[in-house]
């Protein structure tokens, strides 16, 4: 299979005006189509770095990274947008919403920029297709603020899908949640996988890496390790468990309560 | 990205911060109801001079005795004249182009009917006076030839004399009236013809064939000036030609030597007059241009502010695909619209404005539809030309730096 991801020797240095910073050091990586693949590190290890040169936001200071076979380096600033917007989908750590504005409206943010241009009502119906996708079809007129954490991050995800990407960057998708909820983040993605979209994911959590097929630590700006994962975990097993667990938990305090 | 799309996303922005693009707008509105206002103050002085200036007659020339300097000061006026009767003769006989020609002398004096007293210019004219100036009469008639020959005892009023004395033009026509202890009869009264270019009230005159006037009141034997209506507008400039010709000949004046006499035709007066009008139109739009640029100012300064706010979002479109030029055109039209609301609120001001100063204080105000035109686009061109720096500065941002913001 031909590599979607192909780094080699990538280096990443910050100048600041103190000193240099070397986020990432000497990187060599190849992922195919298809790879559904879990980043992993302590905090400060490049990560978020190595993501967003990934996801063509940030070029590297040495090395060569080829996307789909192109090297991104020869592209124009404008060339590497219209990159971001057809073929690359990004999570952003936080999730990036726009405030005051509805999550029909955050999803189609990026169709606004596609070319060719897509007539509003085409622009409805995607937005409306991937937030039914995620399972927001009911709060599409909500904002974020009327948004609990899970859905915003939903939200997020809804817009990396909108344009139909072939590659899902995501940097800690299940960050600021809590188990189920990221659980149920993690059954969408390996929903999305199983249709055939690569996907990248930064994640502290061994558990969540876990539900991956591949999981790369990084330390210090360089690879530790690059190792498959064995015992796969499905997300559809683990919420039924996690369900049955809660109730299990809450069914005798409700007997209690009078 | 698509330009409604755009302008849907600017609306949005703008309707964000309701007060503060309000207050950024009311520095256009400002501006451009100044603008309005003060032009339209501007355009009404210009057209009352001008019709006031038409109010001379159709192609007159006016021969004024006594030289002027350069700069149209009279050093003549009131100095014994240097022009005859038979100049003037001369002049409708040899001057080619001439149409009509007017005998003229003046002279301030205490008139009297009844009890009533006033104080007013006693004018002797030719008959074909009233024909060289477009001037009918309300009541009665001219004098005649026959008057002139006579000396008749005869005289026509203006509107304000007829009012003041005898209470209405009507009354006056038929009356006696003592000029000098001399009765006059009244024979015609004069349609009001409103104050010159000079703020002097045209219809406070009593007029009297010029030969009336200089043996019976004035004792003048020389003219003060000389009406004179030309053929047409092509021979306006060939008839004051000649009619100097035929008066530097007249006076012996040798070539190189000043004239005694001044000849102006009604456009020379018209330049004149009007050039005063403009200095001041360009004086108040250019003091109400100032108040535009501040209100450029601005809609920069927000512009800035509201950039420096909205980094994070401006970051998150370029990372999914923005065109640095998306980003440019989404602020230049948010500031256009600014400017452009603005401008259509400012110019419904300025009318106001204008009106209320035309209904409320009598001054002359004329709002010309190439103005309003000009003003909305002038407000436009503000907002694009204010609001390219900071849109400049959205769109050269750096979509991670732009996301990392705090
Ligand atoms: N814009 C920047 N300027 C200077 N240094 C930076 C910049 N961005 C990141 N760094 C530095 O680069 C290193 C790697 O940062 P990075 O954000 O990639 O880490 P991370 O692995 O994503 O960490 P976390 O798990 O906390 O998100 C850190 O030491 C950080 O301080
Ligand atoms: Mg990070």
């Amino acid at each position: 299979m031909k590599p979607i991801i192909e780094l080699s020797d990538l280096h990443k240095v910050y100048r600041s005006d103190g000193a240099d910073v070397h986020a990432v050091r000497g990187v060599s990586l190849s992922i195919n189509a298809g790879e559904f693949v879990a980043v992993m590190g302590a905090s400060g290890s490049g990560k978020s770095t190595l993501m967003n040169i990934i996801g063509c936001l940030d070029r590297p200071t040495g090395g060569t990274y080829n996307l789909d076979g192109i090297d991104v380096a020869r592209l124009s600033k404008d060339e590497l947008a219209d990159i971001r917007n057809r073929k690359v989908g990004f999570v952003f750590q936080g999730f990036h919403l726009l405030a005051r504005t509805t999550a029909l409206e955050n999803v189609e943010l990026p169709l606004l920029y596609s070319k060719p241009e897509i007539s509003a009502r085409q622009q409805r119906e995607r937005a409306m297709e991937v937030l039914k996708q995620v399972g927001l079809q009911d709060r599409e007129d909500h904002r974020p603020n009327q948004l609990s954490g899970g859905q915003q991050q939903r939200v997020a995800i809804a817009r990396a899908l909108v344009n139909r990407p072939t590659l899902i960057l995501a940097d800690e998708p299940t960050g600021n949640l809590d188990s189920r909820t990221s659980v149920e983040i993690m059954g969408l993605f390996q929903q999305l996988n199983d249709h055939g979209i690569t996907i990248v994911m930064v994640t502290h959590e061994a558990d969540i890496a876990a539900y991956t097929k591949r999981n790369v630590v990084m330390f210090d700006g360089t690879v530790l390790s690059d190792r498959p994962v064995e015992k796969r975990l499905h997300a559809d097993v683990e919420l039924a468990r996690l369900i049955a667990f809660q109730k299990a938990e809450l069914s005798p305090s409700l007997a209690v309560t009078p | 990205m698509k330009i409604a799309a755009t302008f849907r996303t600017a609306g949005r922005a703008l309707l964000r911060n309701k007060l503060r693009s309000l207050l950024t707008a009311l520095g256009i509105i400002i501006g451009v109801g100044a603008v309005i206002a003060m032009t339209s103050i501007g355009a009404g002085a210009k057209s009352q001079v001008e019709s006031q200036i038409a109010s001379l007659g159709d192609n007159v020339i006016i021969v004024i005795s006594g030289s002027t300097t350069r700069s149209g000061i009279n050093t003549g006026w009131g100095s014994a004249g240097t022009l005859t009767v038979e100049d003037a003769d001369a002049i409708l006989r040899e001057a080619q182009g001439v149409a009509a020609v007017s005998k003229g002398v003046r002279k301030p004096m205490r008139i009297a009917a009844g009890n009533q007293n006033w104080f007013t210019t006693v004018q002797g004219e030719s008959p074909s006076y009233f024909d060289v100036r477009k001037w009918p009469f309300s009541f009665g008639e001219g004098f005649t030839e026959r008057d002139v020959i006579a000396a008749a005892k005869v005289c026509v009023v203006g509107n304000t004399i007829a009012k003041q004395i005898f209470g209405s033009a009507e009354a006056a026509l038929g009356q006696t009236m003592r000029v000098k202890n001399v009765p006059f009869t009244i024979v015609g009264v004069l349609v009001a013809k409103g104050n010159n270019f000079m703020g002097q009230d045209q219809d406070d005159v009593v007029i009297m064939p010029y030969t009336s006037a200089m043996k019976r009141i004035s004792g003048d034997k020389k003219l003060r000036l000389i009406t004179i209506k030309a053929e047409n507008t092509e021979s306006l400039a060939i008839a004051q030609q000649q009619i100097a010709g035929v008066l530097r000949e007249r006076h012996g004046i040798r070539p190189g030597q000043d004239d005694d006499f001044t000849v102006r035709s009604q456009e020379d007066i018209a330049q004149a007059a009007t050039a005063t009008t403009k200095v001041m139109t360009i004086l108040l739009a250019a003091i109400a241009s100032v108040s535009l640029l501040v209100g450029g100012i601005g809609i920069m300064n927000i512009m800035l502010v509201s950039v420096t706010e909205r980094t994070r979002e401006i970051g998150l479109r370029l990372a999914i695909g923005a065109h640095g030029r998306d980003v440019l055109m989404q602020f230049l039209i948010e500031a256009a619209t600014i400017s452009l609301l603005g401008g259509i609120v400012g110019i419904l001001l300025g009318v106001g404005i204008s009106q209320l100063l035309s209904a409320r204080f009598d001054w002359p105000t004329l709002i010309s539809p190439a103005s309003i035109v000009i003003a909305f686009l002038f407000s436009g061109a503000v907002g694009v030309f204010f609001g390219f720096y900071p849109a400049r500065k959205a769109a050269a941002l750096d979509p991670i730096d732009a996301l990392r913001h705090e």
